[in-house]
């Protein structure tokens, strides 16, 4: 096979995911593209973790703060001060990389389990300042009204245009992760993640990649919560807290943690399905209370309204098991394997010749 | 002849355990240097000492004559020392032309330069040469991890020698490696030598490969030096058949 033969598959791939990213929006109601912007949006704060987590293997448990952090960034700015929401976009970079630099010490000391604690008590840290400051965050109420900006010259106060604001700052942002990921410094997270003692006998300056992985992760979860805020058009506290942490973890492992395109996938997984498994919701609702005693189970554990959490819940249980890399390094795997199988016929091919060449 | 490698008077305790005691030698410019010692005579620990893995409790550790001792690991590296670990140390989900590109791609620019630089860090050039040099063409794009144990461990070998080092200490190279893989491995590591005037100290156990290697060897027990001296006056040497060789 030829370089090029090889690549077609992947180009029929990417224009397939192409056009289905700008052509159905242009169909859908409202609703269906609030969907789909917050998949982006979501998919910018997973990009973020799986540079700490799946390359530099820094475990994290507040890549949710960091879009806390960006989320009330663009409230407050855009509210208080009357700033452009674009303009808050590198307010709430600087201010978490800053703060995801401080907060990569710890990592310095602890590894792991220890380090996803660290990092919890962080998440839990900012939940406060954002429930509790209520002099800047408006505390409980939340902050309302935020505008959706002007982007060079087009509105984006409607939806569609908002979708494809939101399409251009993931493109953005994925060329960014991408250049990173492939630059000597992707080669040093993973470095970082594998063996980091080894890596410091290489002359690799482990401390300051390490702060570096943190401190890049989070600034894209900056970003993924500037969008986040105008996307909803409100802040407040609840929606920051530890569940958006874990479930930004879900949709990098699920998706293949230390995958490029895993956690686009992942969070496709996290956020759509949901919305499709909710269909099983009215299956439920056909049953009358009345009728059977397992129809009464049902209703007092209020499956119809579970069902999809539990559908998920089994499948990510399911593919943990079976493949902890995730979806994607499920198939990168396979891919490898049977690139290995290959080479190895061609190398039992051509033994003869070898050992013709190395013994004479 | 210049003096690479100068270690004097090295002591390192543990609570009380002397694990290395007082132990000078001197590695000269383009010598093989053998380390041998029965299981826990302190080889793998002054090794430590030595790298900056561990702070010696006591004496000096000069690189081309100047004071090197207590530097942090990724600093000696920079400064021309490299080495392999007694276990074997491949990255395995980089390709073997990732981890030699990786071995040397912290010793040169900063680290902007190397983000905005070339993916291969200006070093493909230099690692498909050393891919061809340790006969590794065919396995170039492969996972590390992936590899028989011989092959990763020529890989580690490779890595050692990428950057272009002054020094380099091998921990235990032949450990593991079956005989015909261990036939390359000295015959790459002769070449390295030979050819390209190659430095390096090596901590082994397999008596065969260290005496038909090394220039000169340093035999280690209980932490102090035994003997030293080249392979022929070794293997004469009565204490050191007392303590080591033996029978």
């Amino acid at each position: 096979m030829t370089g090029a033969t090889r690549r077609l598959p992947w180009l029929g791939l990417a224009i397939l995911v192409g056009a289905v990213l700008l052509i159905p929006p242009l169909f859908l109601a409202r609703y269906g593209l609030y969907i789909m912007s917050m998949w982006a949006v979501m998919t910018i704060a997973a990009i973020g973790l799986n540079l700490t987590l799946g390359y530099a293997g820094q475990v994290s448990l507040a890549q949710g703060a960091f879009v806390g952090i960006g989320a009330y960034c663009a409230g407050i700015l855009t509210t208080s001060f009357g700033w452009n929401g674009i303009a808050t976009i590198p307010v709430a970079i600087v201010l978490c990389f800053a703060i995801g630099w401080l907060l990569g010490y710890p990592a310095l000391r602890v590894q792991h389990h220890y380090l996803a604690f660290v990092t919890l008590a962080f998440s839990t840290l900012a939940f406060l300042v954002f429930r509790n400051e209520e002099w800047l965050t408006k505390g409980i109420y939340g902050i309302e009204n935020i505008h959706r900006p002007t982007v060079f010259g087009m509105r984006t106060a409607k939806p569609l245009p908002f979708y494809f604001f939101c399409l251009g700052t993931l493109a953005t942002m994925s060329a960014m992760a991408w250049w990173v990921v492939r630059s000597p410094w992707g080669r040093a997270f993973v470095a970082l993640r594998e063996n980091p003692v080894r890596a410091l006998s290489l002359g690799v300056d482990v401390r300051r990649y390490t702060l570096v992985a943190f401190a890049i992760g989070s600034a894209f979860g900056g970003v993924s919560g500037v969008l986040y805020a105008l996307l909803v058009q409100f802040v407040e506290p609840p929606a920051f807290g530890l569940a958006l942490s874990l479930n930004i973890l879900m949709m990098v492992i699920v998706g293949g943690s230390g995958t490029f395109f895993g956690p686009y996938l992942g969070t496709m997984i996290a956020v759509l399905l949901p919305e499709w498994l909710r269909l099983t919701t009215r299956l439920g609702q056909l049953v009358p209370e009345d009728s059977t005693w397992h129809a009464r189970v049902v209703h007092w554990l209020d499956l119809p309204n579970q069902y999809y959490l539990i559908l998920y819940s089994i499948f990510v249980i399911v593919l943990i098991a079976y493949s902890p890399k995730g979806i994607l390094g499920f198939v990168e795997a396979k891919i490898a394997d049977r690139r290995t199988r290959q080479a190895s016929t061609l190398r039992v091919a051509a033994a003869p010749t070898l050992l013709g060449e190395d013994r004479p | 002849m210049t003096r690479v490698l100068e270690v004097a008077n090295l002591s390192k305790h543990f609570w009380g355990i002397t694990a290395v005691d007082d132990v000078s030698f001197h590695v000269d410019a383009g010598e093989i240097l053998g380390i041998i010692g029965p299981n826990g005579s302190g080889k793998s620990t002054l090794f430590n000492c030595i790298l900056g893995q561990l702070a010696p409790s006591r004496g000096e550790v000069r690189l081309d004559g100047r004071m090197v001792t207590g530097r942090s690991p990724a600093e000696l590296n920079r400064l021309g020392v490299s080495r392999t670990f007694q276990l074997l140390q491949v990255f395995p989900e980089l390709s073997v032309r990732e981890n030699l590109i990786l071995a040397a791609q912290e010793h040169r620019g900063g680290m902007i330069e190397r983000l905005f630089g070339p993916r291969d860090a200006g070093l493909g050039d230099t690692a498909a040469e050393m891919i061809a040099f340790f006969k590794l063409d065919h396995l170039a794009r492969e996972k590390a991890g992936g590899l028989s144990y011989g092959q990763q461990k020529l890989v580690d070998a490779a890595m050692a020698f990428m950057a272009g080092p002054r020094l380099v200490l091998l921990d235990e190279p032949a450990g593991g490696v079956n005989l015909t893989m261990l036939a390359d491995l000295q015959d790459r590591l002769r070449a390295m030598n030979r050819e390209r005037g190659a430095t390096f100290v090596v901590i082994e156990h397999n008596m065969d490969f260290v005496m038909s290697l090394c220039s000169r060897i340093v035999v280690l027990a209980e932490g102090k030096v035994l003997a030293q001296g080249t392979p022929e006056s070794i293997r004469r040497d009565p204490a050191v058949i007392d303590a080591y060789l033996g029978h």
